[in-house]
């Protein structure tokens, strides 16, 4: 009743149903598992809860990732947006700043939820957590936020894909950040068909970005992407709110992404064989630990 | 094509920096470490493929370990396991085979002595977003997810003993999801693994237990 496949049917079903995204995907999730409301509604506050801590505690105790890439950036942007003068304002200052923090857990071995993927995982929250502190959301709004944008992970994961091996950064980064528009577009207001347009937007955007970490490892440039993903999401979200219709629905994105990401040579699909991975400085900070160089 | 939760999407909770080389692991030798039904006292990890290559950056050595000690892959101690070990007094090795190409990339053997002296080798395969496959009991291939509730019998491969299993199992009312037979060879040592929907009821590993061919039962709940 409630299982969609596509962005299409999932758009019908909202209009069908006059629900948005959210509640058509807590009613999926409801229907499609022997879960409760209870353990679902659980697991969800759990998620959101690692979410936040992960996004805060680097801030105040700044953590040295595993390999040393990564360690108090999140620190950094803090320090500057406390003295009011981060040029990029509130919204995009705080995002970025939480979803570097939670790439900064991750790669410190700390607890983080993985959305969709653990290099990806700043994206969503830095989005979400920012909105929330910005604009007074409740925690009630940012599961419902959570939900839409599962929907729109479990789409890609679907249809497309989400692994960096398999369709490169574009997969992994570029869905979370269409993740975050979609979720961001709802809780500001927008419709269905904004939220599927803001994501639809975001993979243009992203579209073909090559998966290329120094060494191999989930730090260096994962973490910079983040917050890009952060800032694009909020960018394409600000489109469709606008009412910019886009002349490309999310599932043709969805696709395009998919086919482009496997046209990716496999050098530049997480295998640190080019990219950032194989530049003279990269390499050089390797220390010969480098995956194949 | 099965339905995908929005918690696959938004999960696993886990300890970073990789879901497939550090939630994975984790996963991997938490399942071991069930599968051995003991506590583990000794434990040699073998790693393979990109294992073998990247282990120590992604903290796939830490995760494994944790594993081992019961830890589940949001847990925290992960980061500190071989302080942890040491002070628990668990003798632990690990070496890479990167001779051997024949196995999936992320792939890991787990050599394990329990407090009891009993020995068992599984081989685990990470096989992408912290998902897991057991691959390998002893020297019989499995295959093993840990996603269900699962009980693994030891016996001879005799006839009869698939029989009785499902028996005691349906005498329970215990909807079977999956039930497969491994072997090496006729007649020798063969493992059973029933998958079930709902958690398994106590009684029935002694019930299996009472069959002559069986050696040895063991329950692995998610």
């Amino acid at each position: 009743m409630y299982e969609f496949d596509c962005a299409k049917d999932m758009l019908g079903l909202c209009e069908k149903y006059e629900l948005p995204i959210s509640a058509l995907m807590y009613r999926r999730e409801l229907e499609g598992t022997e879960a409760g409301e209870e353990e679902i509604d659980g697991k969800m506050s759990r998620a959101l809860e690692i979410m936040k801590h992960a996004a805060h505690s680097p801030i105040i105790q700044p953590k040295k990732s595993m390999n040393g890439l990564l360690g108090g950036e999140a620190q950094k942007l803090d320090a500057l947006y406390q003295t009011g003068k981060a040029p990029c304002g509130d919204l995009v200052s705080r995002g970025i700043t939480y979803a570097m923090a939670v790439l900064e857990v991750n790669a410190s071995m700390g607890l983080i939820v993985a959305a969709p993927t653990a290099g990806s995982a700043g994206i969503v929250p830095g989005t979400l957590l920012a909105l929330q502190e910005i604009y007074g959301l409740s925690d009630d709004a940012l599961l419902s936020g959570l939900y839409n944008a599962g929907a729109i992970g479990y789409l890609a994961m679907r249809n497309a894909t989400v692994a960096g091996a398999v369709g490169g950064c574009q997969a992994e980064v570029g869905v979370a950040s269409a993740m975050a528009a979609s979720a961001m577009t709802e809780l500001m207001g927008g419709t269905p068909r904004m939220c599927a347009a803001a994501a639809s937007t975001v993979l243009q955007n992203m579209l073909g970005l090559v998966c290329d970490p120094v060494g191999g490892f989930v730090e260096y440039p994962c973490q910079n992407r983040n917050a890009a993903g952060v800032a694009n999401a909020m960018v394409a979200s600000e489109l469709a709110l606008a009412g910019i219709p886009q002349l490309i629905p999310l599932d043709e994105m969805m696709d395009a992404m998919y086919k482009v990401g496997k046209r990716i040579p496999p050098e530049l699909r997480e295998t640190a064989l080019g990219g950032c991975a194989t530049t003279p400085s990269a390499c050089a900070s390797c220390q010969g630990g480098c995956a194949g160089n | 094509m099965s339905f995908i939760s929005v918690f696959e999407v938004l999960g696993p909770n886990m300890i970073g920096p990789s879901s497939s080389h550090t939630a994975g692991a984790a996963a991997i030798a938490f399942l071991a470490q069930k599968m051995l039904a003991e506590t583990v006292e000794e434990v040699d990890f073998i790693l393979y493929g990109s294992f073998a290559k990247t282990y120590h950056g992604h903290g796939t050595d830490r995760a494994l370990l944790g594993g081992i000690m019961g830890f589940n892959t949001e847990d925290e101690r992960i980061r500190d396991s071989f302080e942890l070990a040491d002070a628990k007094g668990l003798t632990y090795s690990f070496s890479v085979d990167e001779e051997e190409k024949e196995v999936h990339p992320n792939t890991v053997d787990i050599r394990m002595t329990g407090t009891s002296g009993r020995k068992m080798t599984v081989r685990g395969e990470s096989i992408g977003g912290g998902k897991v496959q057991i691959t390998r009991m002893n020297s019989v291939k499995i295959h093993f997810t840990g996603e269900y509730s699962a009980v693994i019998v030891t016996h001879q491969d005799r006839p009869g003993v698939a029989s009785h299993i499902t028996k005691c199992l349906s005498d329970r009312e215990v909807n079977i999801a999956y039930m497969r037979l491994f072997r090496e060879d006729k007649g020798k040592t063969a493992y059973t693994i029933v998958e079930s929907d709902g958690a398994l009821p106590s009684e029935v590993a002694a019930e299996i237990q009472k069959n002559p061919y069986v050696s040895e039962v063991v329950v692995v709940e998610p």
